[in-house]
């Protein structure tokens, strides 16, 4: 039953998705729900791993980035089509998820979350000195010509990501809702004592890095095409790996639906206040926001949500 | 061509980048070596004492050294509030590893933001009548901008050491995370400790932050770069032995000063992040550390 | 020799320089009850670890059922059929009490339980050690004596053919301690081995029908409680602490 109302919801999403590109004209639409569907995407790649894993990755932009940069150096060298940059993107941003996921042998806690934010610098040097992809300076991308069925570039890019973000929200879903969830949830509470039931703690941690890498590197890989202009400053932007966080953070980490909750909850506000006010102090309701909710509602507003019903239910009986 | 001269300039460049480093990993040194408290945000405080060094400088000419001594009483008093929000909210509940890891980056998003709303993304910097000139030995050169830093970071790593290891508080402090026991046979209250080493922490920022924009110029972002350096620092120095720190700062320094004079400066903020990486994924507990 | 159940020949462990577990030998039988015991800071926890895969022993080996699991990782071992409980709790802290049981049920015990109805067989588990009441609670804020059954219900939920409690009674009243024994007697009679670790010493010498003590990291008696009481060496262990 339960089922039937997640797909049928994501025909419905799909369909309008598609209707609104027809109908809209205003490509400032397609900019604004772009940017939101972009941290959707990031967020519920982030709390695979830091929601439901409890191992708390600081360095999305670096998986972004490396998303971003893969789109830009194997269009640069060989035009390839973007359904083929974005595979590419997933496939090495998910090898990059799994040697992290290594790397969760090694270091628990803290010292993983260090270790990402370490490893996001590290790339970062990296591209600021690689030539071949503009190095610090940056580099201009262009569009490809042709845009399928849409009537414009961005309109495609929309739909592209709208498609990716019920994909990626599909996947977090059945992660959560499987036998692989209930392990990743024994793993975040003991690890210890999830190996020691039987989970293949290991293996498990592998996909859940593995399947953050991967969706978050396809979400930066249309993303040259859509800025068409790429500098290190932009593609490992901190606001990247803060939004990353404080997304699932307010929304509710626990379940799949809080990441899509709070992205969308704080996309559309900070694309609201970069309309009305500023772009900086967007980027402060942000930061506020996630320091709020972390002191005050750690589980968030799904968290907020259930004791409000809790309340009620032990008021009524 | 490497010759001894580069050579030489190269180690003693270092040696007062090192120095510098060891005043910015003090702080975190304190909090996450002796406190368990991952403040990653501990670079952005220094950047906020860069800033204040710069505002009273610019107004009033006052030395920035002096500025960032001054400040750290104020910087103290940020310290011990921010535990008191710190321990109601996550150490009280039990929450503290990832919860206040995340706080912490919130904490440091903020700063930077603010920062960047009040001054915007130029670079700032001091001035004072030593800065620009250079103390010539032989064939040493030490800019003064490089070797005030230095030796006023060597003395304020000393007085910590000497307040840690001589005082009643500072022996508590020590004594804090690594040995319950000896803290309540000493019957000191863990909290009180912590929240005075927490202002100990933050104060450090302050002349930190004065020393940094003497350097060099200073912007609100500038403070990321010192994250994984001084992470580099603290862990490889063996978590928690402010001398241990010292030392892998002075040895980080010395690298990055090698990578940047031979291989070029572009390269230099990736040492301290390697550093790091390879220090976790081989010996978590540094290599001063404990076994 | 077919139904030897465990097998630990010369295991060694070391911390460090400090040697916590020197060439132990231990064996277990099907369907046997061992008592292991010693005084604090013996190697008994660290024994468990390194049989349940917690920890890997730097010399010696591991057979169970006539398999060498030395190197195998943990999960595995809990695949096999190997169970523990933790002397300092470990629940799942995010999960009820069911919840938690619904843990090994779904991954130690898979390839030998009922796919289906999980909860239904968690609840019976529950029942059995007369926890049901318990099943909805938060298991993060659980008092630290039921959080001690919660460990051993944990372990009962993941079928073990060797179950390894250690210190399940700490904290039970005499009522309780005899309680979980019956359980546990009747789990051995279903064909489990047991090993349990245990201070208090009515419940391990009643349980048990053969004692292993333990003394700084050596094996320094093995026979039946009878025997070990009146060892001189084990007094000299226990008194000399
Ligand atoms: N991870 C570890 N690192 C270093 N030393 C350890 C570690 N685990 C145990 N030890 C040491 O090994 C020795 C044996 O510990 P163990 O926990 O096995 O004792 P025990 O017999 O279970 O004691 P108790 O009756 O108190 O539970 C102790 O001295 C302990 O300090
Ligand atoms: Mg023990």
């Amino acid at each position: 039953m339960k089922i039937d109302k997640f797909w049928l919801s994501v025909l419905v999403i799909l369909i309008a998705g598609f209707a609104f590109t027809k109908l809209a004209d205003n490509e400032f639409y397609f900019f604004t729900t772009y940017v939101v569907l972009q941290g959707l995407i990031m967020a519920v790649a982030w709390n695979i791993l830091g929601g439901f894993t409890g191992y708390v990755n600081f360095g999305s932009a670096g998986f972004f980035a490396v998303g971003v940069y893969t789109t830009v150096a194997l269009n640069k060298a060989f035009g390839l089509p973007l359904p083929v940059l974005l595979l590419a993107a997933g496939v090495i941003c998910g090898l990059l998820g799994l040697a992290a996921g290594y790397l969760t042998l090694r270091l628990k806690g803290v010292y993983f979350a260090i270790a990402t934010l370490a490893t996001a610098l590290v790339l970062e040097t990296i591209v600021n000195n690689w030539k071949f992809v503009g190095g610090a300076a940056g580099t201009y991308v262009l569009q490809p010509k042709g845009s399928f069925i849409f009537d414009n570039y961005i309109e495609l890019l929309f739909m592209l990501m709208l498609v990716l973000a019920v994909a990626a929200t599909a996947i977090s879903r059945y992660l959560s809702s499987s036998r692989i969830g209930q392990g990743l949830a024994a793993i975040r509470d003991d690890e210890v004592a999830a190996e020691c039931m039987g989970v293949p703690t290991l293996r498990l941690k592998l996909i859940s890095t593995t399947a953050m890498g991967a969706l978050m590197g396809i979400a930066g890989a249309p993303f040259p095409f859509f800025v068409t202009f790429v500098d290190p400053v932009s593609a490992f932007a901190l606001v990247i790996a803060v939004n990353a966080i404080a997304m699932p953070m307010i929304g509710g980490t626990a379940v799949w639906y809080g990441p899509v909750i709070g992205a969308l909850l704080l996309g559309a506000i900070q694309e609201t206040a970069t309309v009305t006010i500023s772009s900086e102090l967007n980027l402060l309701i942000v930061g506020v926001m996630l320091v709020l909710f972390i002191t005050l509602a750690p589980k968030g507003i799904v968290g907020l949500i259930q004791d409000y019903k809790k309340k009620k239910g032990a008021n009524n009986g | 061509m490497i010759t001894l001269e580069l050579f030489l300039n190269a180690v003693v460049a270092g040696l007062m980048l090192g120095g510098f480093y060891a005043a910015v990993a003090l702080g975190l040194s304190i909090t996450f070596g002796q406190l368990d408290i991952v403040n990653i945000a501990h670079p952005t405080f220094v950047i906020l004492g860069s800033f204040v060094a710069y505002i009273l400088n610019q107004n009033f000419g006052i030395d920035p050294v002096l500025i960032g001594v001054v400040f750290m009483p104020v910087f103290y008093l940020i310290g011990t509030t921010l535990y008191r929000v710190y321990y109601v909210s996550f150490e009280r509940t039990g929450q503290e590893s990832l919860s206040g890891l995340a706080f912490f980056f919130g904490l440091m998003f903020i700063i930077e933001v603010v920062l960047i709303l009040t001054f915007g993304v130029d670079y700032r910097l001091v001035n004072a009548a030593y800065i620009g000139k250079t103390l010539h030995i032989g064939f040493l050169d030490m800019p003064f901008r490089m070797l005030v830093p230095a030796i006023a970071a060597t003395i304020m790593t000393g007085a910590v050491v000497l307040y840690m290891t001589k005082t009643f508080m500072g022996k508590a402090i020590m004594a804090v995370s690594q040995d319950r026991l000896a803290l309540q046979l000493m019957g000191a209250d863990p909290i009180k400790v912590k929240r005075i080493a927490l202002g100990i922490a933050i104060a450090t920022a302050s002349l930190a932050g004065a020393l940094l924009i003497i350097i060099q110029p200073v912007e609100p972002s500038v403070g990321r770069l010192y994250i994984g350096r001084i992470f580099a620092i603290v862990v490889l120095g063996g978590m928690g032995s402010i001398s241990g720190t010292f030392v892998a700062a002075i040895l980080i320094g010395v690298v990055e000063s090698f990578i940047a004079t031979f291989y070029g400066p572009s390269w230099a903020p990736a040492v301290g992040f390697g550093i790091l990486l390879l220090t976790l994924a081989i010996r978590p507990q540094g290599i001063f550390g404990r076994a | 020799m077919a139904d030897r159940v465990l097998n630990v020949t010369d295991l060694t462990k070391r911390f460090g320089g400090f040697v916590a577990l020197d060439s132990v030998n231990l064996h277990l039988d099907k369907g046997e009850r061992l008592g292991l015991i010693g005084p604090n800071g013996s190697g008994k926890t660290t024994m468990i670890n390194c049989i349940s895969g917690s920890l890997f022993n730097d010399e010696g080996t591991v057979e169970f059922e006539g398999r060498d699991i030395t190197s195998l990782p943990a999960h595995k071992r809990a695949h096999m059929g190997i169970a523990r409980s933790f002397q300092i709790p470990k629940p799942f802290k995010s999960m009820t009490v069911l919840e938690n049981l619904c843990i090994p049920l779904e991954f130690a015990a898979w390839d030998r339980a009922d796919h289906r109805h999980i909860s239904e067989q968690a609840m019976e588990i529950l029942e059995t050690i007369k926890f049901a009441e318990r099943a909805h609670e938060n298991s993060g804020s659980l008092t630290q004596v039921d959080m001690r059954k919660l460990e051993l219900a944990r372990a009962l939920a993941a079928k073990p053919t060797l179950l390894v409690s250690d210190e399940a009674m700490a904290g039970l009243s005499s009522s309780e301690v005899d309680e979980i024994l019956e359980i546990l007697l009747v789990l051995n009679e279903q064909g489990v081995a047991v090993i349990m670790i245990e201070h208090i010493m009515r419940a391990v010498m009643r349980y048990s029908e053969r004692i292993v003590v333990l003394d700084a990291g050596k094996k320094i008696a093995d026979g039946s409680p009878d025997e070990v009481m009146h060892n001189p060496e084990v007094e000299r262990a226990y008194l000399g602490e």
